[in-house]
């Protein structure tokens, strides 16, 4: 088994989740190799302490690579994947949106957001928002899947040697430009491997009373998230929503504040260690799914936690 | 400008699922079903596109059992002015989706395809793009904004640290988001309507496809229940709780 990890990255950090998606290659192979496109990355290779459990770093680093868009980078990504068993990827957006795209250049069936390895040809991915789960055997000449990263656990952070290979395949993206990035800025964890997550659905109210979180989320160093209906109603950007189409966590400690809990909510957040839910209504479905729970108006609640923490 | 939306027929997403008793899968007989909702959303951005501009032509394209033609009639309703259906009565991958839809789209010759960017049944996303290797035509993944100019598409995508802006040219694919539009309800008249709007069927054995599956559900389960939490009476209960309790503290 020689597994191929695909490495994300913002051009100045790689993402933290790799840690997780290497645990994963390593119940699948001892031989785990990692590929790094991108443009100016000598400063990504160089700081590589997050890449503990990789033997061998592929590096693709130029300027035609400097967008990350997935129509080129699948086209580097499935000229290297013949010589793997299993290629993966984690389940952001960013593999989501290159993975399909190698697995049909390869022509093979791939594995969404796997959540469990069996075996080599083994898988399970949940399917209806988390309230199944399928059991999949592939037979894939190459398994090409998503991980869910925060199903599994992180490989321990060490110095090591990798083995560096600099890549020279050259492929430009003729058919997409990328114009801007917009990207929110926060200076808490970032929701995807946060300890402790505080998050408000449409029981906050305003974007004005969304803000009563941050000091909760300062106190406890957490992130902070929302629901589907936080965002639609303009209360916090897009990317705070956790659920079946936004992200998928599974934290220490998730505080959901006003969240009443549609399936497609709790099936980004289910697998949260601790659920603490506070809400007025006692009959809101987050109950049956939360640890702890307090009824009552958040409003008041939420200063005296503030203060009890202090404390 | 033609216009293909690509849809699929599922389980509302308001139903509360069973899974068989023999694990088998999910029980789908005698269960409400919708138009996906993400494929809803693509048919509404379609149809918002033909508003706007002249000679735009909508085809909606379902692969599925009988019923398919349910929701393509549905869909015709909100705007859309063609259907084709591929009857395939059997559970298809997403790579055989794909291949399917490529074939129509090489006949059709689209300027743009819309898609959900996953159905809320198997939760993939994997269709769009993978018919943009097929085609060779490029795809721009959970679009949040769509914006048309001469031959090309701007498209605001909603991506894992905020919001991205790329441009496509035409031919291309986009899928969507959940927040590119709220999709309007079909009026009775354009429901009259719909029932006399072209709606082709091809089977799929007409296509000339040879798959076989790589990829077999061995069994589905329930996943694992969470158990019953306590309803504390004191913010100071729930603290002690976290702290003493649970140690996440």
């Amino acid at each position: 088994m020689t597994v191929l990890v695909v490495i994300e990255h913002d051009g100045t950090e790689i993402k933290p989740s790799v840690r997780n998606l290497i645990s994963a290659a390593q119940q699948l192979g001892h031989d785990i190799h990692g590929i790094m496109i991108g443009f100016n990355l000598s400063s990504l290779v160089e700081n590589n302490h997050l890449l503990a459990g990789i033997d061998r770093l592929i590096v693709n680093d130029h300027s035609v690579y400097e967008a990350q868009l997935a129509e080129n980078i699948s086209q580097v990504i499935a000229q290297y994947a013949p010589n793997y068993t299993h290629v993966l990827f984690a389940s952001s957006t960013y593999g989501k949106d290159t993975m399909p795209r190698v697995a049909a250049l390869l022509d093979v069936e791939p594995l969404s957001d796997v959540t469990n390895i069996i075996d080599e040809n083994t898988f399970i991915r949940p399917i209806y928002a988390g309230n199944a789960n399928a059991v999949v055997h592939s037979s894939a000449k190459i398994q090409v899947m998503t991980i869910r990263t925060s199903a599994f656990s992180l490989t321990k952070e060490s110095e090591f040697a990798v083995e560096i290979e600099n890549s020279q395949v050259i492929i430009t993206a003729d058919h997409s430009v990328l114009i801007e990035k917009t990207l929110s800025k926060q200076d808490r964890p970032a929701l995807s491997h946060a300890k402790v997550i505080v998050s408000g659905g449409r029981g906050l109210q305003s974007a004005e009373n969304f803000k009563l979180l941050e000091s909760l989320a300062d106190k406890l160093n957490a992130a902070i998230g929302a629901t589907r209906a936080a965002v639609d109603a303009g209360f916090v950007p897009n990317d705070y929503q956790v659920g079946q189409t936004g992200k998928v966590v599974a934290p220490e400690l998730y505080i959901a504040v006003g969240i009443s809990g549609a399936i497609q909510h709790l099936a980004g957040m289910k697998d949260s260690k601790v659920i603490v839910a506070i809400n007025k209504d006692p009959d809101a479905p987050i109950f049956a799914i939360a640890d702890y729970g307090l009824v009552g108006d958040l409003f008041e609640i939420l200063p005296e936690l503030e203060k009890a923490l202090t404390s | 400008m033609k216009i293909i939306v690509a849809i699929k027929r599922v389980v509302d997403p308001y139903v509360k699922i069973r899974i068989k008793p023999d694990e088998s899968g999910v029980e789908t007989d005698n269960v409400k079903k919708t138009i996906n909702p993400f494929d809803e959303i693509a048919i509404e951005e379609a149809v918002r596109i033909k508003e706007k501009y002249d000679n735009v032509e909508i085809i909606l394209v379902s692969i599925g059992d009988d019923k398919a033609a349910e929701s393509l009639r549905a869909g015709l309703a909100l705007g859309a002015d063609r259907a084709i259906h591929i009857k395939k009565s059997d559970e298809s991958s997403s790579l055989c989706i794909a291949k399917i839809l490529s074939k129509i789209c090489e006949k059709e010759a689209p300027n743009l395809i819309l898609l959900g960017k996953q159905s809320i049944d198997n939760d993939n996303n994997q269709v769009g793009q993978m018919l943009s290797v097929l085609l060779d035509y490029p795809c721009a993944t959970f679009a949040s904004k769509i914006t048309l100019s001469e031959n090309k598409v701007q498209v605001i995508r909603e991506i894992d640290g905020g919001l991205e802006t790329q441009e496509i040219t035409m031919p291309g694919i986009v899928t969507t988001d959940l927040r590119l539009n709220e999709p309007r309800y079909a009026s009775l008249p354009n429901i009259m309507q719909a029932k006399r709007k072209p709606l082709a069927i091809i089977a799929f054995e007409a296509l000339d496809l040879s798959f076989v599956s790589t990829q077999k559900i061995l069994s589905v389960k329930k996943p694992e229940q969470r158990s019953e939490g306590k309803i504390l009476d004191s913010v100071s209960a729930l603290v002690a709780c976290l702290k003493d309790e649970a140690k996440v503290i």
